[in-house]
């Protein structure tokens, strides 16, 4: 592939009834990076991924994947992506292979290669014992392995992930993610949407941030967390009555202004130096003869970014808050 | 919202085995270069939708345990206060009109529910997001749903003759019988994606149809002779198409109670002309609707 974008998207709009779905969203992915889009639920994130599959046409805007418009050809983009959708969409009285065959065939591959493919991608993802089970009998594990194999069958040029680890322990989690690097490392475009903030850090190249239908912030991990004020330290004494005292000491070795959450009984505040001020704190709590039930580095979560970029008044247990920022200012980060 | 939340990323992959193989096959053809035709992405779905039915016989229920059910009740159990006009076997003129009724359910239920499942269960999605053709997945589920209608024939078939129904004409007027089932089926499976395609669940499927085809099958000379029935039901019986069908299966196979009663109207003097002309109509205006209907039903 010549283009330089897999993915180019262009003031992407699209409503359900009263409800504004995307209200203008642009994409631009390079060929062969990672994006990850971030938002809560009902953010527009699966309306985007269905308007780039061709699943759902556009209101407005126009999109083009792997150099097809979504619009105009969307056999030619078909042709070339693979797409997981939120819920595995494996077909469970199917075998493995079946399924991947299936898929194979539609691809227009031929039964003999749609076979071939299928094997290999059953034993590359671990499956091959369970090649020929009904998928209905597999973990759900398994199951988002089968349909992550499902979607590579035809060697697709663009692949769409819709919360691909939703629902998946850590070690299915974890495996996940080895396969999509492997993916990466040869050439993939990879489009993931993602609740969490550091599933997208992980993985994705470039993160952009979606609410309500409307990008509002984009860039790497460490340029987003920048925004959010950067890791925190979290200080939990035995003894709430220590929690004063453990702020001030906070604030004497790290310098900064500490937050003491009564309800969960915890102080925290920004840790710019790490590991050191953890470490210079920890000496003086013993000094002070103070105990500690939990002492450590919080970083942002998806819940933090957004309490900074959409100015959402924060709930009282997070201290990050109060660093927000106004929207305006979020805006410019798009820039 | 502290450390529990989501199990951190820089948690150490140590489970995963390094993955060597390369995901991507050197020997696929370009994207561009890969042909396919319609039929071949309808037969790829109708296979799929035949493996649905090895894999969950109890889906076939409807296409044989019911048939056999309706046999024996009504050879053995009603079958005794009901007399065949013109005299002859009950159980011989039974026979027809289970093949009608089993027909009927089989045609429409069973591509309904296969329908309205894909539907639920982002089926539909998945082949929507493939290079397929468009009318493929409607198609291949319509032909697997026609070849299991094949299988209630051959079932009733041996059914019948266990109980002592035969077929009295020759081999002409039998295979005009049995295509004349296929081309009835034809037409119900049309029914059958209109359900599928406007009821949200399998269940509502389940419901409608039963609710909707049921007294169908019952009003008309499936049982009984549509001479025993009341005024507008008897009306309505004599112009069902489920009714002409059983007379024309009587006819077509020389069993008794085949010859319409005088004074019955055209569509029982006619019954293989009107059952012919009836599939045609009800394929001719429920076919495009149906199709209307489905694709309306996958869209966004």
């Amino acid at each position: 592939m010549s283009s330089t974008f897999a993915i180019e998207a262009h003031d992407l709009r699209k409503r359900y009834g009263n409800s504004l779905a995307l209200a203008g969203v642009d994409l631009s992915v390079p060929t062969g990076s990672v994006c990850g889009l971030l938002g809560p639920n009902g953010a527009g994130k699966t309306t985007a991924v269905r308007i780039l599959t061709t699943l759902t046409k556009l209101d407005g805007g126009r999109a083009k994947v792997a150099g097809f418009d979504v619009a105009a050809s969307p056999l030619e983009v078909r042709r070339r992506i693979g797409l997981a959708a939120q819920d595995a969409t494996v077909d469970g009285l199917l075998t493995g292979l079946e399924n991947l065959i299936m898929i194979g065939e539609l691809h227009h591959l031929g039964r003999a290669t749609a076979r071939r493919r299928g094997e290999e991608l059953l034993e590359q993802f671990s499956l091959a014992d369970a090649g020929t089970k009904l998928a209905k009998e597999y973990s759900g594990g398994m199951r988002r392995r089968l349909d992550l194999a499902a979607t590579l069958v035809a060697g697709p040029e663009v692949l769409f992930l819709d919360e691909p680890t939703t629902g998946l322990d850590p070690r299915g989690r974890n495996e996940l993610w080895a396969v999509l690097d492997t993916l990466v490392d040869e050439g993939t475009t990879v489009l993931l949407t993602t609740q969490y903030l550091e599933e997208a850090e992980r993985l994705a190249d470039e993160i952009v941030v979606i609410d309500h239908g409307r990008v509002i912030a984009r860039g790497d991990a460490r340029h987003l967390k920048r925004q959010v004020g950067g890791d925190q330290l979290l200080i939990v004494p035995a003894n709430p009555d220590d929690l004063s005292r453990v702020a001030a000491i906070v604030e004497r070795v790290v310098g900064v202004r500490a937050t003491i959450d009564l309800p969960t009984r915890r102080v925290m505040a920004p840790a710019a130096s790490g590991a050191a001020a953890i470490a210079s704190v920890a000496t003086e709590l013993v000094t002070a003869g103070i105990d500690v039930e939990d002492l450590g580095l919080h970083q942002p979560t998806l819940d933090d970014v957004f309490l900074t970029l959409t100015g959402t008044p924060a709930a009282n247990d997070t201290p990050v808050a109060e660093t927000t920022a106004s929207v305006p200012e979020a805006e410019e980060v798009l820039r | 919202m502290t450390t529990e939340t989501v199990p951190s990323a820089s948690t150490p992959v140590t489970s995963t085995s390094p993955r060597t193989t390369a995901t991507k096959s050197p020997e696929l053809s370009p994207p561009g270069e890969r042909r396919g035709s319609a039929l071949g992405d309808m037969w790829v779905v109708a296979r799929r939708g035949l493996l649905h039915m090895r894999r969950e016989p109890e889906v076939l229920a409807d296409a044989t345990i019911q048939p056999v059910m309706f046999v024996l009740l009504f050879a053995y159990v009603f079958g005794g206060a009901i007399s065949v006009p013109g005299g002859g076997s009950y159980r011989e003129f039974l026979i027809g009109g289970i093949f009608a009724q089993t027909i009927v359910f089989g045609g429409t239920f069973g591509v309904a529910m296969a329908i309205a499942a894909d539907r639920t269960n982002g089926a539909m999605d998945r082949f929507r997001s493939l290079p397929m053709a468009g009318s493929a997945v409607l198609g291949g589920h319509a032909l697997a749903n026609l070849l299991k209608a094949l299988l209630p024939m051959a079932f009733m078939s041996v059914c019948g003759l266990i109980v002592g129904w035969r077929i009295h004409t020759d081999v002409l007027h039998a295979a005009a019988a049995y295509g004349l089932l296929v081309l009835f089926a034809f037409a119900m499976i049309w029914i059958g994606v209109l359900l599928g395609s406007s009821l949200a669940t399998p269940q509502a499927v389940q419901g409608v149809a039963f609710v909707a085809i049921f007294p169908l099958t019952f009003v008309a000379s499936t049982f009984v002779p549509t001479s025993t029935l009341p005024g507008v039901l008897k009306t309505f019986a004599e112009w069902n198409p489920v009714s002409s069908l059983s007379g024309s299966l009587r006819t077509l196979f020389g069993n008794p109670g085949a010859k319409a009663p005088a004074g019955a109207p055209w569509s029982l003097q006619h019954p293989v002309l009107y059952t012919v002309i009836a599939s045609a109509v009800i394929i001719a205006v429920a076919a495009p609707i149906a199709i209307r209907q489905f694709q309306r039903s996958i869209a966004d």
